[in-house]
């Protein structure tokens, strides 16, 4: 591990202190503070979860209660890009299942997983709301509608490219 | 201080501006954004400013529901019809700009005819038209008048009347009297809460989303006129996290109104308070359950607890609490302005007003609709809905998502009410309408929806944790060709005791797509478990894969890609399946050049 790391992660929890000192005291704190806490360390391993619980004075099986609760809250990194294909009905009765599928494939992981280089995750979600395009998936906060199977994976290609691209300017 | 006569000037000014130059309208709610709207609106704004176009007026707005026509561009001038361009690209806009704008041409080709016949607008009335950020726009469509009237004019025991009249009925699933619930609230003394339901959860329904996201200060109004109505100061909106556009678009409402001196202390000069605030879901589908709803306000894992008591005696901090949904609150305005009576006389004797339903699966014309209570299911889907999407025979219509059932096509010309719905073993739900073909699997339809219950099962109380996992577990066997006689009673048993034991409505309604699916498509649950067939060819356990020897130039593609070595010939030679080693993986189609190979469902 570099000492860039360290030092990024101790700058982290100095904002997430700020986090806590900024909506502590106020009715039912927690739930915003995991919110701010994920955007901001992208997700919840057990260290962010103490300092939320000692911050916070709440014992910190009520943070992993919540944590493990709703599914937006992750205890595991997710990837640079998030893929969400919508499973809700109107994407699943116009064949979100099939682009679901085809992704894992080509990704080589499971549906939940993080590739091994860190590139993508893939996560089947719930109604997005943009039932007209079905079916949809998100890539972070982009949608794309419309899919078909090829599509998706040509959008999928495309990120790809650009995460390769990415690293080789990197280097 | 804001007072009634800025407030009127703030209206009458903005009315004014309206009259003047023209008006280009982008519809940018999710659906439009996802259809590439920022482009356009990005090509819009840097040509006026190129062009130094004054007169015109660029408005972000929401969204007029015709999702798949989206992008959409509404020109707005004076004294003449609107103009509707659909499915806009940037060089489109290009040439709106350059032909409509600028030579006042209308561009012909690009104008989309959107229709809205049979519909009425009192939920929507504003989305797709105002800008969604701006409360000025807003107050010039008759924004927070209803509050001013109100503050001026009535008591809470006359506002509480008036709504109780209207016969206005709760829009987000059960159908419960609004003015009936705000009463409840009344009588009790100390703090109070107002809480609105933005954690529309079921699959397939996203009005609410677009009530927000095209005109949140109509809930942020509504939910102060519920606060003088029960004597609350304090208001919550719950939203899903998966509506970040919505969520941005509450912050500047609620940001604006306060400045406005519309939200916060002494609204008015009236001596009235009301502050709202924000709190997003993290997706738990059951927390759009009341009672998990608050506990999970309070910050804690959305878990229900049995009622009573009822939120109104004891609910967020464990004060008095009126829970209302999204579309709920934005006819709420509207009814103090035109009066109860306007309201009760549109719709049936039973249901009042109109409901939002998002149409969307099998059907032509994709989108968002309001149409009046009792319109028929038939007017829904063939005359707004264009009918079945590929010239396929309607099936059924899904309605009120993993609690409600299907309607089918024998039933088309119900009138929809809450009570018709109930009796055909659905119910209204928070209006989405899933629109089936004939190559719907039913079986599949309720694995699909016990999937999710299983899922969003909070894990509280055993009849739901255990009951709904165990029917998952008999549709996946019917689906995966092993169902056995007697497997549809015992799914029939655990429904009936899972609806009877279940602690709150997620629960007790989770068996209802099994209930529904059964009642009317009884001989398909047979064809699974008894023909060994899957009718519509959906579940893949009845497939069979067969080369058609026509299409198939013998290349051997399929069968060096073929896992289990099922696939029998030489290259060159005939080549065929052998269905025992066929683990109907599927991956032979996707690698066949000439698409030779073929699903069936026929033994």
């Amino acid at each position: 591990m570099g000492k860039g790391v360290c030092v990024c992660q101790s700058e982290k929890f100095k904002q997430l202190e700020q986090i806590i000192a900024e909506q502590k005291g106020q009715p039912g704190s927690l739930i915003p503070v995991m919110h701010d806490a994920q955007e901001l360390f992208g997700h919840l391993p057990l260290e962010v979860q103490a300092a939320i619980a000692e911050g916070l004075d709440v014992p910190l099986a009520d943070v992993y209660g919540v944590a493990t609760f709703y599914s937006k809250f992750t205890l595991q990194p997710k990837g640079k890009f998030q893929i969400n294909v919508c499973m809700g009905t109107a994407c699943y009765v116009k064949g979100s299942q099939l682009i679901l599928d085809k992704l894992a494939e080509m990704l080589q992981i499971s549906v939940g997983e993080t590739t091994a280089d860190g590139i993508f995750s893939l996560d089947a979600t719930r109604c997005i709301g943009a039932c007209g395009l079905a079916p949809v998936m998100t890539v972070n906060n982009q949608v794309y509608g419309q899919l078909t199977v090829e599509s998706a994976e040509k959008i999928i290609q495309e990120y790809l490219l650009r995460a390769r691209r990415d690293i080789n300017a990197n280097l | 201080m804001l007072t009634f006569e800025k407030l009127e000037q703030i209206r009458q000014a903005n009315i004014e501006l309206n009259r003047q130059g023209i008006r280009v309208v982008v519809g940018m709610a999710t659906c439009g954004l996802a259809a590439g709207a920022q482009l356009v609106y990005d090509v819009f704004q840097q040509e006026i400013k190129k062009r130094a176009l004054t007169e015109v007026k660029l408005v972000p707005g929401g969204c007029i529901g015709a999702c798949s026509l989206e992008p959409i561009v509404d020109v707005y001038t004076p004294g003449q019809e609107k103009i509707t361009y659909v499915q806009v690209t940037p060089q489109k806009a290009q040439k709106i700009i350059e032909e409509h704008l600028v030579n006042s041409r209308v561009v012909d080709e690009y104008v989309g005819k959107l229709e809205f016949k049979g519909q009425e607008r009192i939920a929507l009335r504003n989305c797709g038209i105002i800008n969604p950020e701006d409360i000025n726009e807003y107050i010039a469509q008759d924004g927070y008048q209803a509050l001013a009237k109100v503050l001026q004019e009535m008591t809470p025991e006359e506002l509480i009347t008036e709504i109780k009249k209207s016969g206005l009925r709760g829009r987000g699933g059960a159908g419960f009297p609004t003015g009936t619930k705000w009463s409840f609230a009344l009588s009790s003394s100390g703090q109070k809460y107002v809480c609105c339901n933005a954690d529309e959860g079921d699959p397939g329904a996203y009005m609410d989303r677009s009530v927000l996201e095209g005109d949140p200060h109509s809930i942020l109004e509504a939910m102060a006129l519920a606060g003088y109505a029960i004597g609350a100061n304090q208001g919550y909106i719950y939203v899903r996290a998966e509506y970040p556009v919505a969520v941005k678009r509450l912050e500047i409402a609620i940001k604006q109104a306060r400045e406005a001196g519309l939200l916060g202390e002494n609204i008015l000069g009236t001596g009235f308070s009301f502050d709202i605030e924000l709190r997003l879901g993290a997706g738990a589908f059951v927390c759009g359950e009341e009672t998990a709803l608050m506990t999970s306000i309070e910050g804690k894992r959305g878990e229900p607890r049995p009622r009573p008591p009822f939120p109104a005696v004891k609910g967020l901090f464990g004060r008095p609490t009126i829970l209302n949904n999204v579309e709920t609150f934005a006819n709420i305005p509207p009814i103090i302005l035109k009066g109860a009576d306007w309201f009760a006389n549109i719709g049936t004797e039973r249901s009042k007003g109109t409901k939002v339903f998002a149409l969307v699966g099998k059907v032509n014309n994709i989108g968002l609709i309001e149409v009046p209570m009792g319109t028929t299911l038939r007017t829904v889907i063939e005359k707004i809905g264009g009918g079945i999407s590929g010239g396929k025979r309607f099936k059924a219509a899904q309605t009120g998502g993993p609690s409600g059932g299907c309607i089918p096509a024998e039933h088309i010309d119900t009138p929809i009410e809450y009570e018709t719905l109930i009796e055909l073993g659905s119910m209204m739900g928070s209006g989405g309408m899933i629109v089936m073909d004939e190559d719907n699997c039913m079986v599949d339809v309720a694995r699909f929806f016990l999937e999710f219950t299983v899922d969003e099962s909070c894990g509280k109380c055993p009849p739901c944790r255990i009951g709904t996992k165990r029917m998952l577990e008999l549709l996946e066997k019917i689906c995966n060709n092993e169902g056995e006689e007697g497997d549809i009673e015992v799914l029939e048993n655990l429904a009936v005791t899972i609806k009877a034991g279940a602690l709150c409505a997620l629960g007790q309604t989770a068996p209802n797509p099994v209930l529904s699916t059964l009642r009317y498509f009884r001989h398909e649950y047979d064809a699974h478990i008894k023909d060994k067939r899957c009718p519509a060819g959906i579940c893949q356990a009845f497939m069979t894969y067969v080369i058609n020897q026509e299409k198939c130039t013998k290349c051997h593609i399929c069968a060096k890609n073929c896992p289990t070595n099922a696939i029998i010939g030489k290259p060159k030679e005939k080549h065929y399946i052998d269905t025992n080693l066929c683990i109907k993986c599927g991956l032979c189609i996707t690698k066949c050049p000439k698409n030779a190979i073929e699903k069936t469902s026929k033994n």
